[in-house]
């Protein structure tokens, strides 16, 4: 079972959508005992930094936490994946896992904010485990003002206003700053190799 | 790179898509799902669900247009039309929609930009800007283009901005249906006035159009509707020719 956690900040439908028509056994929760019990977790994200608040103060934040330890699959999308790291300029007083180093940047002023569109991957080496099969320069689409830097996690980038971290990824830990839920086939193929870990 | 969006409109009626003139001689062009998902095959960055009736009582026919189509599609899939409060975008999301598309409502009461933003996020909100030329300006009119606003459209892009739109959907009232091209001086204009994407809508009648808007009107994403349907321009077929013309799109898809 997969448990898609509910925090209470925008639209989970398509992400349920998406991993229901992969064959995925999903559930949709802020229940911290189904996610306690769930063997793989997704943590979704549209909307402010700030939201990921409601997870530390309604024992959602101990469930991951518990959860990643006992190293089941973890996937952060968009802002999901933003709060894997400690924190981001968009609520600096809000904590992050600090799964990862560094800081949420916004994109500078000299281009137009949000980065909405398809864009395309460029995926180092070929170890990726979420990205098994998916051509380099594939297109994924990405709406999202904050953006997470490049790391030695990184297993692909994205160039806009610089290079930013598109996937991350380290053992049983993965984020993504696109909507594979909203990435067509592409997105489909990540999704699915992220149920088959 | 970024790569400029090429959006796939649906107006429908009563549950099937119809494509007519000023809403007169209404024909069928089929089924919503079937369409979307059609347009979504052939390489349609997004889908945009246009319901052109738009009263109260048609909304549950509405809502399950939409749950069926969002059921087909993988891209984002905004829906607009007679949003005219939270509950009503939060039942569209809820079926299954990415983004809401406010128009008149959002002009009757700009605090809905901010209201809708603040609890689905900006990228969850495009404002549609209807606008015509009055003189030297451009004025935004509401209600399907029947009723003209009094304000002006360039400084209408800024404030709903502002209050949190994520992106402005531009339709030329003066281009709209004509197929002589998009109105590539106001969506410069706005484009230039904003720092949140504008989609250009209003005028498509050929691929040279894309590439204008993309080239001279700095749009990041365009809409057309009729030019897709009926065959007359497939989605594939005007990719192919933008990335001829090195206009950067998602393809091969």
């Amino acid at each position: 079972m997969i448990a898609i956690v509910d925090y209470k900040a925008g639209n989970l439908a398509s992400v349920k959508k998406a991993l229901d028509h992969l064959g995925a056994e999903t559930v949709v929760t802020s229940d911290p005992s189904q996610v306690a019990k769930a063997d793989k977790i997704v943590l979704p994200g549209v909307g402010n930094f700030a939201a990921t608040s409601t997870l530390n103060d309604s024992g959602l934040r101990d469930a991951i936490v518990d959860g990643i330890e006992r190293h089941i699959p973890f996937l952060g999308i968009c802002v999901g994946m933003q709060w894997m790291l400690a924190s981001s300029e968009e609520a600096p007083s809000v904590h992050g896992l600090a799964l990862w180093p560094g800081e949420c940047s916004r994109f500078p002023a000299n281009v137009k904010s949000p980065h909405v569109g398809w864009n395309s991957l460029q995926i180092r080496g070929s170890s990726s485990r979420l990205l098994r099969g998916i051509r380099p320069g594939s297109y994924v689409y990405f709406t999202h003002s904050y953006r997470v830097p490049l790391l030695a996690a990184t297993s692909a980038e994205c160039e806009y206003a610089g290079g930013f971290s598109a996937v991350v990824e380290k053992d049983n830990l993965f984020g993504v700053q696109f909507h594979p839920e909203k990435s067509g086939t592409t997105g489909l193929a990540i999704l699915k190799n992220f149920c088959d870990l | 790179m970024l790569t400029k969006r090429i959006i796939a409109c649906l107006d429908v009626a009563a549950g099937r898509v119809v494509k007519g003139t000023q809403f007169l001689n209404l024909r069928d062009a089929g089924d919503p799902a079937e369409l979307a998902a059609a347009h979504a095959h052939a390489g349609a960055d997004e889908i945009v669900l246009l319901d052109i009736t738009a009263t109260h009582e048609k909304r549950a026919t509405l809502l399950e247009t939409v749950r069926r189509t969002a059921r087909q599609i993988f891209i984002p899939f905004t829906v607009g039309g007679g949003v005219r409060t939270l509950q009503d975008a939060a039942a569209i999301f809820d079926a299954g929609a990415d983004k809401v598309s406010i128009n008149s409502a959002a002009i009757a009461d700009p605090s809905l930009i901010t209201c809708i933003a603040q609890r689905f996020g900006s990228q969850a909100v495009i404002v549609a800007i209807d606008a015509k030329r009055n003189n030297a300006k451009f004025e935004a009119w509401t209600s399907g283009g029947r009723t003209p606003s009094g304000k002006d459209a360039l400084q209408w892009s800024q404030e709903a901005e502002d209050r949190g739109a994520g992106e402005i959907l531009l339709t030329s009232m003066d281009r709209d249906g004509t197929g002589k091209g998009f109105d590539c001086d106001l969506t410069r204009q706005i484009s230039q006035a904003v720092r949140i994407p504008v989609i250009a809508s209003g005028g498509a009648g050929g691929a040279e159009h894309f590439v204008e808007v993309f080239r001279q009107g700095a749009a990041d994403a365009a809409l057309a509707a009729s030019i897709f349907h009926f065959g007359m321009t497939s989605i594939s077929d005007l990719k192919s020719r933008l990335f001829a013309a090195g206009v950067p799109v998602r393809f091969p898809c």
